[in-house]
């Protein structure tokens, strides 16, 4: 367990290391994040190794959020000034990804000659 | 008596800690009893629970993340972990790498997109704009990606949940209306835009389409990383 964790934070701290040294824009956990799916595909039985401890972490990703999601309260006055607009825009938005990507998805699925799988 | 042990236990970090974690407590129980209605978001009542302690008792946002940081620390390692599920489903990105590749890229560009155009449209600009970038990434990636460009996390993440919120109510009356009815499409749209919430709600639906939501969501971390600071740019 201990060193599964530590291996989950070697890989944060390289991807911190390169993403900071080569002022990369991508955040150090992501780079760490894409590391260690690269090592999986080269080793396999890393997989079977931190897996269990990773789905551990996981499985209470969404606690996680809610330190920074307090920090609302300090924007209650630019909610009330401006949270209609934003609730319009989250929602417009929303709605205009999920569109785009479903239909792009079966668009291009359709013309590589994929079949649609409905069940 | 009571004001002293009050006064003592709200400066250190033991209480913050403590309430953080019951709350989500609270929040789940409610969530369950809901029928995991997703309205009922566990994370949003969490906020909700502590921002009304918080502004009950006078306490100040930073006090309150002295404790709370031990919590917040956790989202580093945890997105280095989304590594497992996105390996896991390693077999389903070879089999559909073309419909994948271009749904992330029009599903990553429409969000990005259209929320910092309809901003300006509604004339929102300065922090907002900047926090609302990200909105369509899963948090702790959302949070990476607001410290980069310049954005107020902690408003970031309240954007990132209500987004999720959002797109896990109208993903699926939505994708019916447009009668896109492969599964992997749907889930994956559900993760592209709505991350973590959108792929729980996924899960709820279709297992296939779970999978899927998975995936769209750690490609469209990888990718909004990469172009968030170029997209914000042209709406600046």
């Amino acid at each position: 367990m201990i060193r599964h964790l530590f291996l989950i934070l070697c890989y944060q701290l390289a991807g911190e290391a390169i993403s900071q040294g080569l002022g990369l824009p991508l955040p150090g956990p992501v780079l760490g994040m894409a590391l260690l799916t690269a090592s999986f595909l080269a080793m396999p039985r890393l997989y079977t190794r931190i897996e269990g401890t990773a789905r551990g972490v996981l499985a209470h990703l969404s606690l996680l959020f809610v330190p920074v999601g307090v920090g609302v309260i300090r924007y209650l006055d630019l909610l009330q000034r401006e949270g209609l607009a934003i609730a319009l825009v989250l929602l417009a938005s929303t709605a205009l990804a999920i569109a785009a990507a479903a239909l792009v998805f079966v668009w291009v699925l359709r013309l590589t000659g994929g079949q649609e799988q409905l069940r | 008596m009571i004001p002293d042990i009050w006064s003592y236990l709200s400066h250190g970090p033991l209480l913050w800690l403590g309430l953080t974690l019951g709350a989500y407590l609270v929040g789940d129980a409610i969530f369950t009893a809901t029928g995991r209605n997703p309205l009922a978001n566990p994370v949003l009542l969490a906020i909700g629970i502590l921002a009304a302690v918080l502004l009950t008792t006078g306490t100040d946002y930073d006090t309150y993340f002295e404790g709370a940081q031990f919590v917040h620390f956790l989202l580093g390692p945890a997105t280095v972990c989304l590594a497992v599920p996105l390996y896991a489903n390693i077999a389903h990105v070879r089999r559909t790498a073309l419909p994948m590749a271009a749904a992330l890229l029009a599903g990553a560009l429409v969000a990005m997109v259209s929320a910092l155009g309809l901003a300006r449209l509604f004339g929102l600009d300065g922090a907002v704009l900047t926090a609302l970038t990200a909105k369509s990434v899963t948090a702790p990636v959302a949070i990476g990606i607001a410290e980069r460009i310049g954005g107020p996390p902690t408003l970031t993440a309240a954007l990132v949940l209500i987004t999720g919120v959002t797109g896990g109510i109208i993903v699926t009356p939505l994708l019916n209306a447009l009668r896109v009815r492969d599964w992997r499409a749907r889930g994956f749209a559900a993760g592209v835009a709505a991350h973590g919430i959108g792929t729980a709600r996924a899960l709820q639906v279709h297992q296939t389409a779970g999978a899927f939501a998975g995936i769209g969501m750690a490609l469209n971390a990888m990718l909004t990383s990469l172009l968030a600071p170029w997209v914000l740019a042209l709406f600046r």
